[in-house]
């Protein structure tokens, strides 16, 4: 039976407690009025969003709340969820403010008031069309989501949702199209036009960057009607689906853009003539014009490519020079000269370069800068092709570099040079993306007496795991009585033979073979460097780290030691103690030794990054260590309590979802009730006594992995 | 229909057609000077750009039978060498590929070298140096190679791994030829030839294949080689439609990652 509807008074409680009204005082009568005349399946999804979006920002929840009841008549399910998600974010990500304005532009998303469509969500179609225009030729562009369909001439911005159409493929194919037109701005040279500066002689600049941009999209279509004819054809489809037409009085400019050679020259000189005709109706798959973001790009990008294409030369010089060191050269003769000769046919963009006269092969990252030197100017200034002197450029400058961790605080943009991390959002049962600004640190190594002493301490230990651990070692042994292998396995054919006469089946077992052996394990060591670890527990996580190396050394398992610490999602830090290439030597002892209990405890991020770096070593068997002293918690944050708990679970589920063995080894003796939840994918144990830990670590290790 | 396949013992047989092979540089020129010389060969290049090809072109040119041995993780020294078996209560000695390529004059081509045993790898080094020898330990014998045998061994740098890169004291014994895709339209003619499709379509496939040579490293780890454009073409002149045909031939040979097989297929879709 399906459940009843519910009614205005029932909703309006909701709502009064959700929305907290009797502080906030919004008005939810009228939402609730017309929640109630939705079905009840439509109820439950809006209101729950509600309440999920309310755990962010209720004025959010209630913004959401008024469209929701309309929206849901015209959109699916999931382009509304994405909506509420993108909500979410651009409050994460830019404030109260931003997210007001994307609760604004939902009416964007769709032309028709009435059609219930199926949208094409940004996270559904980025990675495909990603590829897409990755596998497409010149300049490399990436796929950002953002509030409009515009490109810088490095990225394409799409929006969280296409949904013109009504069905989701067919809002698929729209977003491609999209996308490939303004790869062709890039590819065609569109953006290498002054645009700000043509529009800017007309009364209304902004209606010249129109029409402009209409020229061109006419332009670059017939472009990719020789280039991408399949797609061509699809374009057609859509805007015959959407009722786009050509205007009869732009008829004549569109067949003079339309031949083979129209450059964008001739786009500029049809503007004055495109100008006075009436307003060209944009078309489905076209996209803004932005002449700012694109001049930005492209002033970041000229002097740091010209930099470094003209070291890359002088090292491709270097190299030439250094083949051909037994030819004498003339003293007298002139300096080496690079040429290059694009070839941009058919589709196809490639250089041919020369070294005074002498055809050379160019690396992929010379191919790379010259074809987008190429696309910003339409040919390669003689100026770039001049080998960059010995100390003409300071390399830091002109290549990126590592970013000091300890540095990025002196700046005012905090997030450079860190990675960053998801968090699970239990409240809003979502991620919230790119919340956790992680940065690898490295331990302070401390030459002390501390490993001796921790040797000595646990002699009698030490030698007993290393009996225990040198049985676990699988050796190349020879297996005999094979059906295959390199030998013939004296014994077994004897006997076969015996059998034989006395008229029994002969085995077809007769060979010996090597076996060899491999165990193919990678493990990494999360330690707990949160203050709450002071004193005792610190002492007995080195002593642990102490003993377990010692002990993998032995079996030669691959195995890497992380710390982890943190105060706010700012600032989450790993601590490098070991990496899975360093070797166990007197330095990653001394950092072990040199461990100190730093901050807090956000473990998300911490899975996370080392999920990343497990799953980048080559291995049959992944293991996740993690030894923790308790309850995830941060500074003044919502990290304490239910969120961190649910954060953490999830991170150890992403984990074992890419295949990696989490354990978790805890001394948290007090909370036990949040445990299993917690650690749902991970087998766990915890540890009563602290002095167990050097003695339980090593042991569970070779449990685990046996 | 009566199918039966031919039995061929490798030492005689000898390949009477040309092999149809375009020559990209003049590989085919250093190939017969090293023979000439008795030096062993290495031939580099992603997969499916025409190396076994070669090899049987140049088999065919210098008229000696082409052993080929496709090397795989657990490929022993013995299944080159040879081994003894049990036949009728007794052992019988079998020579091994290698073996009989040596003892008939002929070319022995190890294809995919580094995906054999580091150890097998060493039973060739006496081989290919200039004391152009094969020891057969367990049979007592040590085997002189004629003037007309050659050792050939052909690899992939592209795998990028620690664990399947080829030692320094192997790869020094060799002349290295390095092969990659040929040139458009070098590419195009050979597609054409191969498959029969027109040479519209074949520029077509062409292109298609320098957008998925595009995507290496983003995804890929090898683009789509000429190998399977030629079978995207043959399918395509058997009346598979181009779209269908390249999904089939070409994006599922190259990936298993869905987003990037729809890429893929967004490509192809677009260009034909």
């Amino acid at each position: 039976m399906a459940s009843q509807q519910l009614t205005r008074v029932e909703i309006e409680a909701l709502l009064d407690v959700w929305l907290e009204t009797e502080f906030t005082f919004h008005h939810v009568g009228p939402v609730a009025r017309s929640l109630s005349k939705l079905e009840r399946a439509d109820q439950d999804f809006v209101l729950d969003w509600i309440k999920r979006i309310a755990t962010t920002h209720i004025t959010l929840a209630f913004h959401f709340a008024k469209r929701a009841p309309d929206l849901i008549r015209r959109l699916d399910a999931r382009a509304i969820e994405a909506w509420a998600l993108q909500l979410c974010d651009t409050y994460d990500r830019a404030g109260m403010y931003a997210a007001l304005a994307v609760a604004e532009q939902v009416d964007a998303y769709s032309r028709t008031r009435q059609t219930h469509t199926e949208g094409a969500l940004y996270d559904d179609i980025a990675g495909v069309l990603g590829n897409f225009v990755r596998g497409l030729s010149g300049r490399k562009l990436t796929i950002e989501q953002g509030d409009a369909v515009y490109t810088d001439s490095e990225k394409i911005v799409l929006p969280a949702i296409t949904s013109l159409l009504a069905s989701r493929d067919d809002n698929f194919k729209l977003a491609k199209a999209r996308v490939a037109l303004l790869w062709a701005q890039t590819r065609y040279g569109t953006l290498r036009a002054d645009i700000a500066g043509a529009c800017a002689g007309y009364p209304h600049p902004d209606r010249a960057l129109h029409q402009f941009n209409a020229l061109e999209t006419l332009r670059l279509t017939a472009c990719i009607g020789r280039e991408l004819p399949g797609l061509h054809r699809e374009m057609q489809r859509l805007m015959a689906l959407l009722g786009d037409e050509l205007p009869a009085p732009w008829q004549a400019l569109a067949d003079r853009l339309a031949v083979a050679d129209a450059r964008v020259e001739d786009s500029l000189g049809l503007l004055d003539a495109a100008y006075h005709l009436p307003d060209f109706q944009t078309w489905c798959y076209q996209g803004e014009l932005r002449p700012d973001s694109v001049a930005a790009a492209r002033a970041a990008r000229m002097e740091k490519e010209k930099a470094r294409l003209r070291i890359k030369l002088a090292e491709l010089l270097q190299e030439h020079q250094s083949a051909q060191q037994d030819e004498p050269r003339d003293a007298t003769a002139s300096k080496p000269e690079f040429e290059v000769t694009p070839r941009d046919e058919n589709g196809a963009l490639d250089f041919e370069i020369t070294l005074d006269d002498a055809p050379i092969a160019p690396p992929d990252d010379v191919r790379r800068l010259l074809t987008s030197v190429y696309l910003d100017f339409g040919e390669i200034p003689p100026e770039y092709l001049s080998p960059a002197g010995e100390g003409e450029y300071d390399p830091k400058q002109v290549f990126d570099q590592p970013e000091d961790p300890d540095a990025v605080w002196h700046g005012t943009y905090h997030e450079k040079g860190a990675e960053l991390y998801p968090e699970w959002d239990h409240g809003r049962q979502h991620y919230r993306k790119n919340w956790c600004v992680m940065r690898e640190k490295s331990v302070t190594p401390v030459h002390d007496d501390f490993v001796q002493k921790t040797l000595d301490k646990h002699s009698g230990l030490v030698r007993h795991l290393r009996r225990k651990f040198e049985a676990l070692r699988d050796e190349n042994r020879v297996e005999k009585r094979q059906t295959q292998g390199d030998e013939i396995d004296l014994d077994a054919l004897i006997e076969a033979i015996a059998d034989a006469k006395d008229g029994r089946e002969m085995s077809d077992r007769l060979f010996v073979r090597q076996h060899r052996a491999e165990r193919n394990i990678a493990v990494a060591f999360l330690v707990d460097m949160s203050g709450s670890t002071k004193g005792w527990i610190n002492e007995a996580e080195r002593e642990a780290l102490i003993l377990l190396c010692e002990a993998l050394e032995l079996l030669g398992d691959r195995y890497a030691i992380y710390g982890f610490s943190g105060t706010t999602r700012k600032r989450c830090e790993l601590f490098r103690i070991k990496t899975f290439d360093d070797i166990y030597d007197g330095e990653v002892k001394a950092r072990i030794a040199g461990i100190r209990p730093q901050e807090y405890t956000r473990m998300g991020f911490a899975l996370r990054h080392m999920t990343k770096l497990l799953n980048q070593v080559e291995a049959k068997t992944r293991v996740l260590v993690t030894l923790s002293d308790g309850r995830p918690d941060d500074y003044f944050d919502v990290y304490r309590g239910e969120y961190g708990v649910e954060d953490t679970r999830m991170a150890l589920l992403e984990a074992s979802r890419t295949g990696i063995h989490p354990f978790c080894i805890t001394l948290d003796r007090e909370a036990r009730d949040y445990l299993p939840h917690m650690y749902g994918a991970a087998r766990y144990i915890i540890l009563d006594d602290v002095r167990q830990l050097p003695v339980k670590v090593t042991d569970i290790y070779r449990r685990i992995t046996t | 229909m009566n199918a039966h396949a031919h039995i061929l013992s490798p030492e005689s047989h000898f390949i009477d057609r040309e092999p149809y092979y375009e020559a990209v540089g003049n590989e085919i020129a250093i190939f017969e000077a090293a023979y000439r010389n008795k030096l062993p060969i290495l031939l580099k290049g992603p997969t499916g750009c025409g190396k076994t090809r070669f090899m049987e072109h140049m088999a065919w040119r210098l008229k000696r039978p082409l052993i080929t041995v496709s090397c795989h993780d657990d490929l022993t020294a013995s299944d080159l060498v040879g081994r003894y078996l049990v036949k009728g209560g007794e052992t019988i000695w079998v020579d091994g590929p290698l073996t009989r390529a040596v003892r008939c004059g002929g070319i022995c081509y190890l294809d995919e070298i580094v995906e054999a045993r580091k150890d097998t790898m060493v039973v060739i080094h006496p081989l290919a140096d200039d004391r152009r020898e094969l020891p057969m330990e367990k049979v007592g014998q040590l085997l002189q190679a004629p003037e007309e045998f050659c050792l050939a061994i052909s690899y992939n740098p592209g795998y990028q791994s620690v664990l399947k890169d080829l030692k320094q004291s192997t790869r020094q014994r060799f002349v290295a030829l390095e092969f990659d895709y040929p040139a458009p339209d070098l590419e195009r003619r050979i597609v054409a030839n191969e498959s029969g499709v027109d040479v519209g379509m074949a520029e077509k496939l062409v292109k298609f294949a320098r957008m998925t040579r595009n995507l290496k490293g983003s995804g890929l780890d090898e683009g789509a080689s000429t190998r399977l454009l030629v079978h995207a073409g043959k399918l395509i002149s058997s009346g598979v439609d181009p779209v269908v045909a390249c999904q089939n031939a070409v994006a599922q040979a190259v990936t298993d990652d869905a987003d990037m097989l729809a890429a893929i297929q967004e490509l192809s879709s677009s260009l034909f």
